[in-house]
């Protein structure tokens, strides 16, 4: 009987997901507020089925009672965030909110499947984060003067990933944390700010200038540090947000030249540069060292197949790192490639969705906050996705809200709090030109209609 | 209206750069998808078919290990299942192939190693996988179809004897390999309750694959190198002239042929259809190590032999060795060892002018219901000689049948060439009996490669077996 449900669970996991992410495209399309919400609906239910079915073959599994327990937890967090949203932020995107709950369930499962005092940690650090990012929607709205701190951004920027570089320990070849915490990943929110905030008034040739003194002075301390995937996403925002504000094709081919100067000098300086690319171009003739990460997660790869080996009848934990840089790899093996291909679609919704909310904003300061958060989203997704899978070198990064990680997890949810703030305000946007046109169409009328009165 | 369409105009217009972005994006995350399918449609399976891949281990929790069959369609290996669910491997040739097929427990070797994953592998239709895996039933792993051929096999196998030694034939066009028997031997049914005492007999070492592994001094076969050497640096045989008198002497060191036999005056032709030592030992010392070893190299000395678990052959002469080393190198003694294999590929090329086929062992892949999964196709490895050399080459060797060393297989219902070998072994001059050679010369259908431990001259042991399996092609 178990292993009937275990068995069944992997394809009821697969379709509930399937559907799951048809919806999040097929959502867009639909014009009707009503259609829009009943779409929505169904897709916290279908979370809800796929929670269920997991842990219930975990539980199955394991027959540890904490399984049960958490699922029950995590079931509150994500009931208590969707009802704060709807009291609190009526406006606020339910798309991204409920991407935001998706990508997390997939983690929690996975973690949970790995092991469960990691997996409880990360709830804790979630609910945490969530709790303190309900305020900033309201201080994205109120504090104008985020936009005048340029400089500031900037000085904690480049004080506290050099203070990283100098005193941090090293773990995994890289120098990342400072007691516990990882400063890059707070970074690249204020990094995008201070790009935003000069950029905003700025686009003339010298402001170009200094950003870009600014951004190698991040992308360089980085480089130092050996946390090459946090260099390169930094490296995408800044050329992704000159491009925007100062609409110049030229500096884009400046900027992927420089960078492809860049990787060329950093390749031949730099030893563990090119111990990634060795293990890139053939894992196999560098098994026992370099290349037995990538090695492992391929064989999980691999293994799994399409459809998976099905919840905990796989063995990830043999991948080194499992739990951070290769949950992609474990969520390969045990929930197979179909599942896996969802997932990076729906990272590609929550993408999208964030550059549609950041089209729509007029003000080019929260517009440029926008695009960069989600450029560098976007670009870690494919960093460590396409490491895992062997397209490109490995670069050791997390996948955002699913891998485990007190401080990418935490940013993350920040990130969206600033994007959710940012929607409100274009809501507000909408209705303040509803209202003006609205406005200016009744004058119209009064007019004509005066107009017709003083002929006759 | 005028109005809302120009502010969408504008609005596109300050966009422009922005769907030009997520554009980007979009790309990037579609060819992510592309290569993570693309890795798990065509690339996993080399991949994953890895001895470091502990995961092929856990498959046999769920899949019964599937069968080797032979190309004439008898079963090699198959497991059963008991009543109690337990599984056993049962060989029922047990020792003819117990090299080639190899073992499964006590660690794995042969085709059980080489085709691990694939036997753990079930390609059962989809709707029966998902009813197994319902009723927690395991999948009937696929099927390896080997090259090897039931008939020849055994014929070899029972022309060995209860001497020691190796045989291998394989196809010259296609590099598929139809017998490959190594003595002595084992049987890989009892594989477990033996094992202690197997691999503790050093003696005879009957775990060895003698055929890919085996290390022997290859004696007079290696006068087809050398032969091709003296063609590469003469340009001809023709002209070539040598009068033996039965031994000869360079800085002191003195080679004899073979009982001391005084062949006289010799063409190229006739000094290889005698193998004589004499012209050999001569025309090494005129050719040099250098250019010896450069020839000896192009036909995969010290180089890997393209079959898994094979052994290198080792070649030593370099540009220091001294004259004795370099006379008894160039007639096939001296510090030279070679694998069957090795003579085998080197034989392959002649017959199939000059290019080498990779050899092979699995024909192709099924599922248990027999439809085919995968196959393998013949490919060209690389050409060791041209056309020319390897047809001068087979007219040397042809004329060995027709009138020298090997005439015993002469007058046959097939055509035959060849090269016999003596290899001497220890002080008192016994010797390894060595025959290589390929059948059907005009087209050539079959390459064997014999050696019969302590089995005297080539023709004393090795060309009689040969003589056996040809015909058994023939016949069959």
């Amino acid at each position: 009987m178990i292993n009937v449900i275990v068995e069944l669970s992997k394809y009821i996991i697969l379709t509930l997901m399937i559907v799951y992410t048809f919806h999040c495209f097929y959502m867009v399309h639909r014009q009707s507020e009503e259609e829009k919400n009943e779409l929505l609906h169904q897709q916290l239910i279908l979370i809800f089925f796929m929670d269920f079915t997991a842990f219930l073959v975990i539980y199955l599994k394991t027959f540890d009672f904490k399984v049960i327990l958490y699922y029950m937890e995590m079931m509150a967090y994500f009931a208590g965030i969707q009802i704060l949203y709807r009291i609190f932020y009526r406006k606020a995107s339910l798309l991204l909110l409920n991407n935001m709950c998706m990508l997390l369930s997939v983690g929690f499962i996975m973690l949970c499947r790995l092991d469960i005092s990691t997996a409880t940690r990360q709830l804790l650090i979630v609910i945490g984060a969530s709790a303190a990012a309900l305020v900033i929607p309201v201080m994205v709205r109120k504090m104008k003067f985020l936009r005048n701190l340029t400089w500031l951004y900037a000085g904690i920027g480049v004080a506290l990933l050099g203070a990283v570089l100098v005193l941090a320990n090293t773990s995994y070849g890289a120098k990342l944390s400072l007691m516990g915490i990882q400063p890059s990943e707070a970074i690249k929110i204020t990094f995008v700010f201070f790009m935003a905030a000069l950029l905003s008034r700025d686009t003339s040739f010298s402001a170009v200038v200094k950003a870009t003194v600014i951004a190698g002075l991040h992308v360089g301390i980085l480089v130092l540090s050996r946390d090459l995937g946090s260099a390169v996403i930094f490296f995408v925002a800044y050329l992704v947000m000159i491009f925007v504000a100062t609409k110049k094709k030229a500096y884009l081919g400046i900027g992927v030249l420089g960078g492809f100067c860049a990787s060329v000098a950093a390749y031949f300086l730099f030893g563990h540069v090119r111990q990634r690319v060795s293990a890139w171009k053939d894992p196999m003739a560098v098994y026992q060292n370099e290349g037995y990460q990538i090695v492992q997660s391929l064989f999980a790869i691999g293994t799994g197949g399409l459809f998976g080996m099905g919840l905990c009848q796989g063995s990830p934990e043999v991948i080194p790192i499992v739990k951070n840089d290769f949950i992609f790899s474990a969520i390969c093996e045990e929930m197979g490639a179909i599942f896996a291909v969802c997932l990076i679609l729906v990272c590609m919704s929550f993408f999208l969705m964030i550059v549609n909310i950041a089209m729509k904003i007029k003000n080019p300061f929260y517009k440029l906050i926008a695009l960069g958060l989600g450029a560098e989203y976007a670009f870690q997704v494919f960093l460590t996705i396409g490491g895992a899978t062997k397209f490109i070198p490995l670069t050791g990064v997390t996948l955002p809200l699913v891998s485990y990680g007190g401080s990418s997890v935490m940013s993350t949810i920040l990130m969206l709090a600033i994007i959710q703030g940012l929607y409100i305000l274009r809501e507000d946007e909408d209705e303040e030109f509803e209202k003006r046109r609205k406005e200016a169409a009744k004058r119209a009328r009064e007019r004509a209609y005066a107009q017709r009165e003083g002929n006759f | 209206m005028h109005r809302e369409r120009e502010i969408s105009k504008k609005k596109r217009a300050r966009n422009k750069e922005y769907t030009l972005v997520s554009g980007f994006f979009v790309l990037i995350f579609v060819s992510l998808i592309a290569y993570l399918l693309y890795f798990n449609l065509v690339k996993s399976e080399a991949f994953i078919n890895s001895p470091y891949n502990t995961r092929q281990d856990t498959f046999s929790d769920r899949v019964v290990r599937g069968n080797i069959l032979s190309s004439d369609g008898e079963v090699l290996a198959e497991t059963n299942i008991n009543e109690d669910g337990t599984e056993k491997r049962v060989y029922p040739y047990n020792q003819i192939f117990a090299h080639a097929v190899g073992y499964d427990s006590n660690g794995k070797n042969g085709l059980e190693s080489e085709a691990n994953f694939q036997l753990l592998t079930s390609h059962e239709f989809f709707l029966t996988q998902m009813k197994n895996e319902l009723r927690g039933q395991k999948n009937m792993g696929d099927t390896v179809v080997s090259t090897l051929n039931a008939r020849l096999q055994t014929t070899a196998y029972q022309a060995l004897g209860d001497r020691r030694g190796a045989i291998l034939a394989l196809e010259p066009s296609t590099g598929r390999i139809l017998v490959m028997v190594s003595k002595p031997d084992f049987d890989p049914n009892y594989i477990a309750e033996n094992w202690d005492t197997l691999i503790n007999d050093e003696n005879n070492s009957s775990l060895l694959n003698r055929a890919t592994m085996g290390q022997y001094p290859p004696g007079s076969t290696f006068k087809v190198v050398t032969a091709l050497d003296y063609f590469r640096n003469k340009g001809s045989f023709e002209g070539y002239s040598y009068l033996c008198q039965g031994s000869i002497t360079m800085e002191e060191h003195t080679i004899q042929c073979y009982n001391g036999t005084v062949h006289g005056q010799e063409d190229f032709y006739s000094a290889f259809a005698n193998s004589c030592n004499c012209a050999f030992a001569d025309m090494g010392t005129s050719l040099g190590a250098k250019s010896l070893r450069k020839t000896s190299e192009d036909l995969l000395f010290n180089k890997s032999l393209l079959l898994k678990g094979s052994r290198k052959s080792s070649f030593t002469l370099d540009g220091d060795s001294p004259t004795a080393l370099v006379m008894q190198t160039a007639m096939g003694q001296g510090n030279t060892l070679v694998s069957p294999l090795q003579m085998a590929l080197i034989t392959s090329a002649v017959a199939n002018g000059g290019i080498l086929m990779k050899p092979y062992l699995i024909d192709h892949v099924q599922n248990v219901e027999g439809e085919n999964i995968s196959t393998t196709h013949p490919e060209e490895y690389k050409r060791l000689m041209s056309d020319n050399e390897a047809n001068l080459l087979g007219k040397l060797m042809k004329n060995v049948v027709d009138f020298g060393t090997a005439s015993a297989l002469s007058g046959r219902s097939y055509s035959a060439a060849g090269k016999t070998g003596s290899a001497e072994f220890d002080e008192n001059g016994s010797s390894h009996s060595w025959f290589i050679g390929y059948s059907n010369v005009d087209d050539p259908d079959l390459v064997v490669s014999i050696i019969v431990e302590n089995g005297g001259t080539g023709s004393e042991a090795a060309v009689p077996i040969a003589g056996q399996i040809f015909d058994a092609y023939y016949t069959g």
